[in-house]
Protein backbone atom coordinates (compact mmCIF):
# COMPACT_ATOMS: atom_id res chain seq x y z
CA UNK A 1 0.00 0.00 0.00
CA UNK A 2 1.30 3.53 -1.08
CA UNK A 3 1.33 6.01 1.61
CA UNK A 4 -1.96 7.96 2.39
CA UNK A 5 -2.27 11.74 0.86
CA UNK A 6 0.54 11.74 -1.68
CA UNK A 7 -1.48 14.16 -3.92
CA UNK A 8 -2.80 17.56 -2.23
CA UNK A 9 -6.49 17.61 -1.87
CA UNK A 10 -7.41 20.83 -2.69
CA UNK A 11 -9.22 21.76 -6.21
CA UNK A 12 -8.53 24.66 -8.07
CA UNK A 13 -9.82 23.63 -11.18
CA UNK A 14 -13.81 23.51 -10.82
CA UNK A 15 -15.73 20.14 -13.02
CA UNK A 16 -18.20 20.91 -15.03
CA UNK A 17 -16.19 22.55 -17.66
CA UNK A 18 -16.83 21.58 -21.50
CA UNK A 19 -13.75 19.50 -22.14
CA UNK A 20 -14.42 15.95 -23.95
CA UNK A 21 -14.69 12.70 -21.80
CA UNK A 22 -11.40 11.58 -21.22
CA UNK A 23 -9.36 15.25 -22.24
CA UNK A 24 -5.79 15.06 -21.39
CA UNK A 25 -5.30 19.35 -21.46
CA UNK A 26 -8.24 19.29 -18.08
CA UNK A 27 -5.58 17.01 -16.56
CA UNK A 28 -2.43 19.17 -16.98
CA UNK A 29 -4.39 21.84 -15.95
CA UNK A 30 -5.57 20.35 -12.45
CA UNK A 31 -2.13 18.39 -11.89
CA UNK A 32 -0.02 21.77 -12.55
CA UNK A 33 -2.48 23.87 -10.43
CA UNK A 34 -1.86 21.42 -7.53
CA UNK A 35 1.44 21.38 -7.57
CA UNK A 36 2.16 25.06 -7.17
CA UNK A 37 -1.14 26.19 -5.05
CA UNK A 38 -3.35 28.92 -4.84
CA UNK A 39 -1.28 31.91 -5.34
CA UNK A 40 -0.97 31.41 -9.38
CA UNK A 41 -1.50 33.91 -12.02
CA UNK A 42 -2.62 31.34 -15.21
CA UNK A 43 -1.87 33.47 -18.76
CA UNK A 44 -4.55 31.39 -20.93
CA UNK A 45 -3.42 31.72 -24.98
CA UNK A 46 -6.36 30.36 -27.45
CA UNK A 47 -6.56 27.07 -27.78
CA UNK A 48 -9.10 23.99 -26.18
CA UNK A 49 -7.96 24.66 -22.96
CA UNK A 50 -9.35 28.53 -23.24
CA UNK A 51 -12.45 27.15 -24.84
CA UNK A 52 -13.61 24.48 -22.69
CA UNK A 53 -13.05 26.05 -19.57
CA UNK A 54 -14.30 29.27 -19.87
CA UNK A 55 -17.92 29.40 -21.10
CA UNK A 56 -18.89 33.03 -20.62
CA UNK A 57 -20.03 33.83 -17.85
CA UNK A 58 -18.71 30.77 -16.30
CA UNK A 59 -15.19 29.91 -15.40
CA UNK A 60 -13.49 26.49 -14.16
CA UNK A 61 -10.96 28.11 -12.71
CA UNK A 62 -10.65 28.72 -8.98
CA UNK A 63 -7.34 31.34 -9.32
CA UNK A 64 -6.73 34.55 -11.25
CA UNK A 65 -7.17 33.93 -14.83
CA UNK A 66 -6.46 35.79 -18.15
CA UNK A 67 -7.02 35.08 -21.50
CA UNK A 68 -4.93 36.11 -24.28
CA UNK A 69 -4.55 36.35 -28.09
CA UNK A 70 -2.80 33.16 -29.72
CA UNK A 71 0.29 35.28 -30.23
CA UNK A 72 1.00 36.86 -26.76
CA UNK A 73 1.18 34.58 -23.67
CA UNK A 74 4.69 35.32 -23.33
CA UNK A 75 4.60 38.90 -23.66
CA UNK A 76 1.32 38.87 -21.24
CA UNK A 77 2.85 36.57 -19.04
CA UNK A 78 6.20 38.69 -18.99
CA UNK A 79 3.94 41.96 -18.48
CA UNK A 80 2.01 40.80 -15.54
CA UNK A 81 5.79 39.52 -13.58
CA UNK A 82 7.07 42.91 -13.88
CA UNK A 83 3.84 44.56 -12.84
CA UNK A 84 4.17 41.84 -9.63
CA UNK A 85 7.81 42.85 -9.39
CA UNK A 86 6.78 46.74 -9.55
CA UNK A 87 3.97 46.16 -6.68
CA UNK A 88 6.53 44.36 -4.50
CA UNK A 89 8.48 47.66 -4.40
CA UNK A 90 5.31 49.41 -3.23
CA UNK A 91 5.17 47.18 -0.38
CA UNK A 92 2.21 44.70 -2.00
CA UNK A 93 1.77 41.07 -1.62
CA UNK A 94 4.85 40.92 1.41
CA UNK A 95 6.23 37.40 1.71
CA UNK A 96 4.52 35.64 -0.73
CA UNK A 97 5.68 34.25 -3.78
CA UNK A 98 3.74 34.90 -6.92
CA UNK A 99 4.16 32.58 -9.40
CA UNK A 100 2.85 33.09 -13.14
CA UNK A 101 1.87 30.26 -15.27
CA UNK A 102 1.09 31.05 -18.66
CA UNK A 103 -0.27 27.73 -20.13
CA UNK A 104 -0.96 27.06 -24.02
CA UNK A 105 -1.67 24.86 -26.44
CA UNK A 106 1.62 23.50 -29.16
CA UNK A 107 -0.10 25.74 -31.87
CA UNK A 108 0.09 28.52 -29.02
CA UNK A 109 3.72 27.52 -28.14
CA UNK A 110 5.48 26.36 -31.60
CA UNK A 111 3.68 28.21 -34.14
CA UNK A 112 1.82 31.37 -33.33
CA UNK A 113 2.87 32.02 -30.31
CA UNK A 114 6.22 31.46 -30.71
CA UNK A 115 7.73 34.66 -30.83
CA UNK A 116 6.50 36.21 -27.73
CA UNK A 117 7.43 33.38 -25.77
CA UNK A 118 11.27 33.39 -27.66
CA UNK A 119 11.41 37.05 -26.35
CA UNK A 120 9.83 36.20 -22.91
CA UNK A 121 12.62 33.54 -22.08
CA UNK A 122 15.27 36.16 -23.56
CA UNK A 123 14.70 38.67 -21.10
CA UNK A 124 14.24 36.46 -18.29
CA UNK A 125 10.65 37.01 -16.48
CA UNK A 126 10.27 34.65 -13.81
CA UNK A 127 7.32 32.05 -15.06
CA UNK A 128 6.32 28.48 -15.47
CA UNK A 129 5.29 28.39 -19.26
CA UNK A 130 3.67 25.38 -19.68
CA UNK A 131 3.22 23.95 -23.07
CA UNK A 132 -0.05 21.51 -23.34
CA UNK A 133 1.08 19.31 -26.36
CA UNK A 134 -1.54 17.59 -27.89
CA UNK A 135 0.31 17.70 -31.52
CA UNK A 136 -1.95 19.49 -33.57
CA UNK A 137 -4.88 22.42 -33.31
CA UNK A 138 -7.42 20.06 -31.89
CA UNK A 139 -9.36 23.51 -30.91
CA UNK A 140 -10.44 23.81 -34.44
CA UNK A 141 -10.76 20.65 -35.68
CA UNK A 142 -7.59 19.00 -35.82
CA UNK A 143 -5.41 21.01 -38.24
CA UNK A 144 -2.03 20.48 -38.33
CA UNK A 145 0.67 22.72 -36.52
CA UNK A 146 4.47 21.98 -36.10
CA UNK A 147 4.28 19.52 -33.20
CA UNK A 148 2.49 17.16 -35.34
CA UNK A 149 4.47 13.74 -35.48
CA UNK A 150 5.98 12.68 -39.28
CA UNK A 151 3.39 10.08 -40.42
CA UNK A 152 -0.19 11.60 -38.23
CA UNK A 153 -3.04 12.30 -40.65
CA UNK A 154 -4.58 15.57 -39.78
CA UNK A 155 -7.72 17.24 -41.63
CA UNK A 156 -4.75 19.75 -43.19
CA UNK A 157 -2.28 16.99 -43.83
CA UNK A 158 -4.52 13.94 -44.33
CA UNK A 159 -3.24 10.64 -45.24
CA UNK A 160 -4.48 9.35 -48.48
CA UNK A 161 -2.97 7.86 -51.87
CA UNK A 162 -0.09 10.21 -52.43
CA UNK A 163 0.13 11.43 -48.48
CA UNK A 164 1.04 9.43 -45.95
CA UNK A 165 -0.24 12.46 -43.21
CA UNK A 166 2.13 14.66 -42.09
CA UNK A 167 5.50 15.25 -44.12
CA UNK A 168 7.45 16.68 -41.58
CA UNK A 169 8.94 15.37 -37.97
CA UNK A 170 7.83 16.99 -34.80
CA UNK A 171 9.15 20.28 -33.83
CA UNK A 172 11.28 19.72 -30.54
CA UNK A 173 9.76 22.54 -28.68
CA UNK A 174 12.15 22.24 -25.45
CA UNK A 175 15.19 22.28 -27.18
CA UNK A 176 14.66 25.07 -28.94
CA UNK A 177 13.89 26.45 -25.50
CA UNK A 178 16.69 25.20 -23.74
CA UNK A 179 18.25 27.03 -26.51
CA UNK A 180 17.52 29.95 -24.79
CA UNK A 181 20.28 29.19 -21.92
CA UNK A 182 16.92 29.70 -19.79
CA UNK A 183 17.29 28.08 -15.54
CA UNK A 184 15.12 25.07 -16.37
CA UNK A 185 13.90 23.08 -19.17
CA UNK A 186 11.29 19.93 -18.93
CA UNK A 187 9.28 17.72 -20.76
CA UNK A 188 6.50 15.96 -19.14
CA UNK A 189 3.83 13.29 -19.40
CA UNK A 190 0.26 13.52 -17.86
CA UNK A 191 0.56 9.35 -17.24
CA UNK A 192 3.13 10.15 -14.83
CA UNK A 193 1.75 13.12 -12.24
CA UNK A 194 4.80 12.78 -9.68
CA UNK A 195 6.96 12.95 -12.25
CA UNK A 196 5.11 15.83 -13.76
CA UNK A 197 4.08 17.64 -10.77
CA UNK A 198 7.68 17.83 -9.19
CA UNK A 199 8.88 19.38 -12.17
CA UNK A 200 5.74 22.59 -11.87
CA UNK A 201 6.90 22.82 -8.40
CA UNK A 202 10.71 22.99 -9.35
CA UNK A 203 9.68 25.62 -11.68
CA UNK A 204 7.96 27.65 -9.74
CA UNK A 205 10.54 27.98 -6.90
CA UNK A 206 13.38 28.63 -9.53
CA UNK A 207 13.79 32.44 -10.14
CA UNK A 208 13.62 33.42 -13.72
CA UNK A 209 11.69 31.34 -17.23
CA UNK A 210 11.16 28.09 -16.88
CA UNK A 211 9.62 26.01 -19.82
CA UNK A 212 7.61 22.55 -19.34
CA UNK A 213 6.64 20.72 -22.34
CA UNK A 214 3.43 18.23 -21.10
CA UNK A 215 2.78 15.00 -23.62
CA UNK A 216 -0.87 15.25 -23.73
CA UNK A 217 -3.15 12.93 -25.28
CA UNK A 218 -6.15 13.87 -27.31
CA UNK A 219 -9.19 11.25 -27.19
CA UNK A 220 -10.61 13.54 -30.16
CA UNK A 221 -7.68 14.12 -32.44
CA UNK A 222 -5.22 10.85 -32.20
CA UNK A 223 -8.41 9.09 -32.74
CA UNK A 224 -8.98 6.48 -29.63
CA UNK A 225 -11.45 5.52 -26.73
CA UNK A 226 -11.46 7.88 -23.70
CA UNK A 227 -10.76 5.99 -21.37
CA UNK A 228 -7.22 5.33 -22.75
CA UNK A 229 -5.62 8.33 -22.18
CA UNK A 230 -2.96 8.05 -19.86
CA UNK A 231 -2.42 4.45 -21.10
CA UNK A 232 -1.25 6.10 -24.46
CA UNK A 233 0.76 8.60 -22.64
CA UNK A 234 2.51 6.07 -21.04
CA UNK A 235 2.79 3.98 -23.98
CA UNK A 236 4.63 7.24 -25.44
CA UNK A 237 7.02 7.28 -22.98
CA UNK A 238 8.28 3.77 -22.38
CA UNK A 239 8.37 3.31 -26.60
CA UNK A 240 11.11 6.68 -26.13
CA UNK A 241 9.04 8.48 -28.30
CA UNK A 242 8.67 11.11 -25.81
CA UNK A 243 11.64 11.01 -23.31
CA UNK A 244 11.28 12.55 -20.03
CA UNK A 245 13.88 14.78 -19.01
CA UNK A 246 14.63 17.94 -16.99
CA UNK A 247 17.89 20.63 -17.61
CA UNK A 248 18.06 22.68 -15.14
CA UNK A 249 21.03 25.14 -15.25
CA UNK A 250 22.74 23.33 -19.02
CA UNK A 251 22.87 20.18 -16.91
CA UNK A 252 21.13 17.42 -18.80
CA UNK A 253 19.05 14.58 -16.85
CA UNK A 254 16.59 11.93 -18.05
CA UNK A 255 14.42 11.90 -15.18
CA UNK A 256 12.44 8.72 -16.38
CA UNK A 257 14.44 5.42 -18.26
CA UNK A 258 12.11 2.63 -19.07
CA UNK A 259 13.44 -0.43 -18.18
CA UNK A 260 13.11 -2.09 -21.59
CA UNK A 261 11.87 -0.04 -24.38
CA UNK A 262 8.60 -1.27 -25.65
CA UNK A 263 8.40 -1.82 -29.98
CA UNK A 264 6.81 1.78 -30.99
CA UNK A 265 3.77 -0.62 -33.01
CA UNK A 266 1.85 -0.86 -29.56
CA UNK A 267 1.89 2.97 -29.79
CA UNK A 268 0.77 3.50 -32.94
CA UNK A 269 -1.34 0.79 -33.25
CA UNK A 270 -4.28 2.30 -30.90
CA UNK A 271 -4.55 5.28 -32.89
CA UNK A 272 -6.77 6.34 -35.50
CA UNK A 273 -4.18 9.20 -36.97
CA UNK A 274 -1.87 6.35 -37.75
CA UNK A 275 -4.06 3.74 -39.33
CA UNK A 276 -2.97 3.89 -42.68
CA UNK A 277 0.83 2.97 -41.81
CA UNK A 278 2.39 0.09 -43.19
CA UNK A 279 4.84 -2.55 -41.42
CA UNK A 280 7.71 -0.51 -43.33
CA UNK A 281 6.29 3.21 -42.46
CA UNK A 282 6.55 1.64 -38.81
CA UNK A 283 10.54 0.46 -39.08
CA UNK A 284 10.79 4.31 -40.32
CA UNK A 285 9.37 5.63 -37.49
CA UNK A 286 11.10 3.34 -35.12
CA UNK A 287 14.48 4.19 -36.58
CA UNK A 288 14.43 7.91 -35.76
CA UNK A 289 13.37 6.89 -32.60
CA UNK A 290 16.41 4.68 -31.86
CA UNK A 291 18.28 7.56 -33.05
CA UNK A 292 16.86 10.10 -31.18
CA UNK A 293 17.24 7.58 -27.93
CA UNK A 294 20.71 7.17 -28.22
CA UNK A 295 21.48 10.76 -28.89
CA UNK A 296 19.72 11.41 -25.55
CA UNK A 297 21.25 8.32 -23.67
CA UNK A 298 18.22 6.03 -23.20
CA UNK A 299 20.35 2.58 -23.82
CA UNK B 1 -25.73 41.60 -19.49
CA UNK B 2 -22.40 41.51 -19.81
CA UNK B 3 -19.61 42.40 -17.86
CA UNK B 4 -17.11 45.29 -18.63
CA UNK B 5 -14.32 43.54 -20.09
CA UNK B 6 -15.95 40.48 -19.81
CA UNK B 7 -14.79 39.69 -15.98
CA UNK B 8 -16.29 36.59 -14.90
CA UNK B 9 -16.38 37.42 -11.08
CA UNK B 10 -17.07 33.75 -9.30
CA UNK B 11 -14.43 31.27 -9.38
CA UNK B 12 -15.16 27.97 -10.63
CA UNK B 13 -18.36 28.63 -11.39
CA UNK B 14 -18.80 26.21 -14.38
CA UNK B 15 -19.70 23.69 -11.39
CA UNK B 16 -23.38 25.07 -12.27
CA UNK B 17 -23.21 22.81 -15.50
CA UNK B 18 -23.94 19.04 -14.34
CA UNK B 19 -21.45 17.25 -16.99
CA UNK B 20 -23.10 13.95 -15.71
CA UNK B 21 -25.52 13.76 -18.35
CA UNK B 22 -23.33 13.12 -20.76
CA UNK B 23 -22.12 9.75 -19.45
CA UNK B 24 -22.86 5.99 -21.53
CA UNK B 25 -21.33 4.22 -19.02
CA UNK B 26 -20.78 4.62 -15.03
CA UNK B 27 -17.99 3.66 -13.26
CA UNK B 28 -18.69 1.83 -9.96
CA UNK B 29 -16.20 2.16 -7.11
CA UNK B 30 -15.81 -0.72 -4.57
CA UNK B 31 -14.26 0.16 -1.58
CA UNK B 32 -13.58 -2.90 0.06
CA UNK B 33 -10.80 -3.55 -3.04
CA UNK B 34 -9.41 -0.26 -2.89
CA UNK B 35 -5.95 0.36 -1.84
CA UNK B 36 -6.04 3.74 -2.39
CA UNK B 37 -3.00 4.22 -4.97
CA UNK B 38 -5.26 7.79 -5.50
CA UNK B 39 -4.55 6.43 -9.37
CA UNK B 40 -8.25 7.43 -10.56
CA UNK B 41 -7.99 10.77 -8.10
CA UNK B 42 -5.21 12.27 -10.03
CA UNK B 43 -6.01 10.53 -13.08
CA UNK B 44 -9.58 12.05 -12.97
CA UNK B 45 -10.18 15.21 -15.90
CA UNK B 46 -13.03 16.63 -14.47
CA UNK B 47 -11.77 16.04 -10.26
CA UNK B 48 -15.00 14.11 -9.54
CA UNK B 49 -13.37 11.40 -7.17
CA UNK B 50 -12.82 12.83 -3.81
CA UNK B 51 -12.14 11.52 -0.82
CA UNK B 52 -15.10 11.30 1.78
CA UNK B 53 -14.13 11.85 5.65
CA UNK B 54 -13.78 8.27 6.26
CA UNK B 55 -10.92 8.55 4.07
CA UNK B 56 -12.89 6.46 1.74
CA UNK B 57 -12.89 7.36 -2.25
CA UNK B 58 -15.82 8.17 -3.80
CA UNK B 59 -17.49 9.58 -7.07
CA UNK B 60 -19.38 12.64 -7.85
CA UNK B 61 -21.82 11.54 -10.40
CA UNK B 62 -22.99 14.75 -11.01
CA UNK B 63 -20.12 16.08 -12.68
CA UNK B 64 -18.52 12.20 -14.07
CA UNK B 65 -18.64 12.44 -17.61
CA UNK B 66 -17.68 8.65 -17.51
CA UNK B 67 -14.30 8.47 -19.55
CA UNK B 68 -13.77 5.45 -17.61
CA UNK B 69 -9.75 6.33 -17.19
CA UNK B 70 -10.08 5.27 -13.40
CA UNK B 71 -11.71 1.74 -14.53
CA UNK B 72 -8.58 1.18 -16.98
CA UNK B 73 -5.87 2.72 -14.53
CA UNK B 74 -6.72 1.42 -11.00
CA UNK B 75 -4.55 -1.32 -10.16
CA UNK B 76 -6.51 -4.40 -8.17
CA UNK B 77 -9.67 -4.18 -10.60
CA UNK B 78 -11.72 -2.00 -7.45
CA UNK B 79 -13.26 0.57 -9.93
CA UNK B 80 -16.06 -1.22 -12.84
CA UNK B 81 -18.08 -0.17 -15.51
CA UNK B 82 -22.06 -0.34 -16.04
CA UNK B 83 -23.80 0.80 -18.86
CA UNK B 84 -26.07 4.06 -17.68
CA UNK B 85 -29.46 2.72 -17.66
CA UNK B 86 -32.76 4.98 -16.96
Amino acid sequence: MMNKKQFPREEYFAPGHRGCAGCGASIVARMALKAIGRDTIVVNSTGCLEVFTTPYPETAWKVPWIHTAFECAGAVAGGIERAIKALKKRGKYKGRKLVVMPISGDGGTADIGFQSLSGALERGHDMVYIMYDNEAYMNTGVQRSSSTPLFASATTAPAGKISKGENNPKKDMAMIAAAHGIPYVATACISYPEDFMRKVKKASDIEGPAFIQVLQPCTVGWGYSTENTIKIGRLAVETGLFPLYEIENGDFKITYKPAKRKPLKEYIKMQKRYRHLTDEDIEILQKNIDEKCKLLGLE
Amino acid sequence: MVTIAAIIYEPGSTTKNKTGSWRTFRPIMDNKKCIKCENCYIFCPEGTIYEDENGDFKINYDYCKGCLICVNECPVNALTSIREEK
